[in-house]
């Protein structure tokens, strides 16, 4: 299987990265030599295999929903690369 | 006196609650050193002033009951810490300062240990020379233009380099063995859901496990002790008994079962790593255990699992950086473009080269064919072990298939550079302890690394082998301060 460039378009808005025709067939080498590298998995016959999702294992424990930190906006809103007061500010949504 | 950078972290400990040194004297010489070894590049942020502050507000009230009574100690910067930077060595994080602790560093700060500064390392973790930190390349103090490994390059060169008595790390495929190898110091990545993931910058959370490095394997049973617990905050967190690992420490392995997996003899090893296999097989042997050849037949596809799991896994966890609430920010024409252009400008290349696999394998019309399949791979690689462990006690394998490179050397074929995980990355996916010990040298004088993988939950044997092997091996780091002028 080969990826072309217009798949690698198509992830690359998928991952919400922009990238540039230079870039792109950059990547579309690279993803196409670790991916020639991962076919490997196809020798194996995992038909009668049940898929490992956790290595835990174990069901989720329940807790109480409980507030622990309290009046911590500011220091987060400090993170913020842009704020309006008590508010979160990103480019106009609604027209 | 010898130098205090020169001591061990348990003779450290010791000597300050003998009162034969105080912590503020511990500290400043470890910042001291600090200071000159910038040619290094192991820091991203310091907390010097602040961690010199906390070391005389010790010895003024000290409190001999604690793990690590006043000692100061730098940590990996992909744990989360109240009021001091954390970037992961991102761009994307590079003004980040969290609110809040991860369990893992506030397990050190309730045992007296103080934060000195935040190493450097591959960005989110993704990185086996820590080359793809947006800070920097690490130099590794073994010789110059060397790596010092990946992801925690920053923690491996500080430790070793000797400007922290030990530190932290995290290890998703091999990040903290790899690089402690790499180094000529310890290692260990406990069971997956020993230490609290909480508060530590997630790269693939089904994989991902925080450990202790350190100069020898006593400083590593104490660093576990204080690092492993159960949490609440961490829904993987496993309840089960710890023990008092530095307590419990035994070098006596006579009959404890060791399995030789035949698939880890890989084509073009250098002989040197054959030799120190050789090597750790005869000690153990000499010492009373028994060696038995075992067989771990999917050894191969581990590295193709791991690189759909990881990508997978790091695709969702990162989605999460959208220039909003924290972070970097790129100026857009709307919300869509700021992303894009955020997520572009924010992340480097290996990163967005993971992000990308990740969303290929999960999208529409790929998911079964190549994360479903790796999940069943990943089932058979565990069963390979639970069949092993029918057998033997623990695994004793190299940790890596070579020494430390050049930087730069492997930086344009990312398939080489992840062959360097072939011997790290399967006890990841089957969720295991291993612990990395310098056992030699190469003819290039190159520190090497034997790996001592366990059952689950079963640090202590491991810890007790590598007790074993390290009482045998006697290996001694030649490093020259060469960075200093």
């Amino acid at each position: 299987m080969t990826i072309d460039l217009k798949t690698v378009k198509h992830i690359s808005k998928l991952s919400r990265i922009s990238i540039d025709d230079n870039k792109a067939k950059k990547l579309g080498k690279d993803l196409n030599s670790i991916f020639s590298f991962i076919e490997k998995l196809n020798e194996l016959d995992t038909k009668n295999t049940e898929p490992l999702t956790s290595i835990a294992e174990t069901t989720l424990k329940l807790r109480k929903d409980e507030i622990k930190s309290e009046n911590i906006r500011e220091d987060i809103l400090k993170n913020s690369p842009d704020k309006n007061k008590d508010f979160f500010v990103v480019p106009k949504v609604v027209e | 006196m010898s130098n205090i950078t020169d001591l061990k972290l348990v003779e450290l400990v010791d000597k300050i609650k003998k009162k034969e040194l105080s912590s503020t004297e511990v500290t400043i010489a470890f910042i001291e050193r600090s200071k000159k070894s910038k040619k290094l590049n192991a820091y991203i942020s310091e907390n010097y002033e602040n961690a010199i502050k906390k070391a005389k507000i010790f010895d003024q009230k000290p409190d001999f009951k604690k793990k690590l009574s006043g000692i100061p100690i730098a940590v990996k910067d992909l744990f989360c810490t109240k009021n001091i930077r954390t970037t992961a060595g991102s761009k994307i994080l590079e003004n980040f300062i969290p609110t809040y602790e991860s369990t893992v560093t506030q397990n050190i700060l309730d045992e007296g240990g103080i934060i000195i500064g935040k190493l450097n390392c591959d960005e989110f973790a993704m990185g086996s020379s820590n080359e793809t930190s947006y800070f920097g390349n690490v130099q590794n103090p073994v010789s110059e233009n060397l790596v010092p490994g990946g992801s925690s390059g920053g923690s491996s060169s500080a430790l070793a380099a000797k400007l922290t008595p030990a530190t932290i790390g995290t290890d998703t495929g091999g990040s903290i063995r790899q690089p402690a190898s790499f180094t000529g110091t310890v290692g260990l990545k406990p069971t997956y859901g020993s230490c609290s993931r909480y508060g530590i910058v997630a790269f693939a959370s089904s994989l991902d496990q925080a450990g202790p490095m350190t100069h020898d394997v006593k400083d590593c049973s104490l660093m576990l002790e204080i690092m492993s617990n159960y949490d609440t905050k961490d829904s993987t967190s496993v309840e089960f008994k710890r023990e008092n690992y530095l307590n419990n420490l035994n070098e006596n392995i006579k009959g404890k079962k060791i399995g030789i997996p035949k698939e880890y003899r890989v084509d073009g090893m250098p002989k040197e790593i054959d030799e120190l296999w050789e090597k750790g097989i005869k000690i153990i042997k000499e010492n009373g255990g028994e060696i038995i050849e075992i067989s771990l037949p999917n050894t191969n596809y581990a590295l193709p699992t791991y690189y759909i799991v990881a990508p997978a896994e790091a695709s969702s966890n990162l989605a999460r950086y959208d220039g909003v609430k924290y972070g970097f920010r790129s100026k857009g024409e709307n919300l869509i473009d700021m992303y894009e252009k955020t997520r572009s400008e924010g992340f480097g290349d290996e990163v967005k080269r993971r992000i990308m696999i990740g969303t290929y394998v999960l999208s529409s019309g790929y998911y079964d064919a190549y994360y479903l399949k790796a999940q069943k791979v990943r089932r058979l690689i565990k069963n390979d072990f639970d069949e092993a462990y029918k057998k033997v006690d623990a695994i004793l394998t190299p940790s890596t298939p070579s020494s430390a490179f050049k930087i730069g050397e492997k930086l344009n074929d990312p398939v080489s550079m992840y062959l360097n995980d072939i011997f790290t990355v399967p006890i990841n996916l089957a969720g295991l302890p291993a612990i990395s010990i310098p056992a030699g040298h190469d003819k290039k004088g190159y520190p090497l690394g034997l790996q001592v993988i366990g059952k689950a939950f079963d640090e202590q044997s491991i810890l007790n082998i590598a007790f074993a092997l390290e009482k045998n091996i006697s290996f001694k780091n030649n490093i020259t301060d060469w960075w200093i002028k």
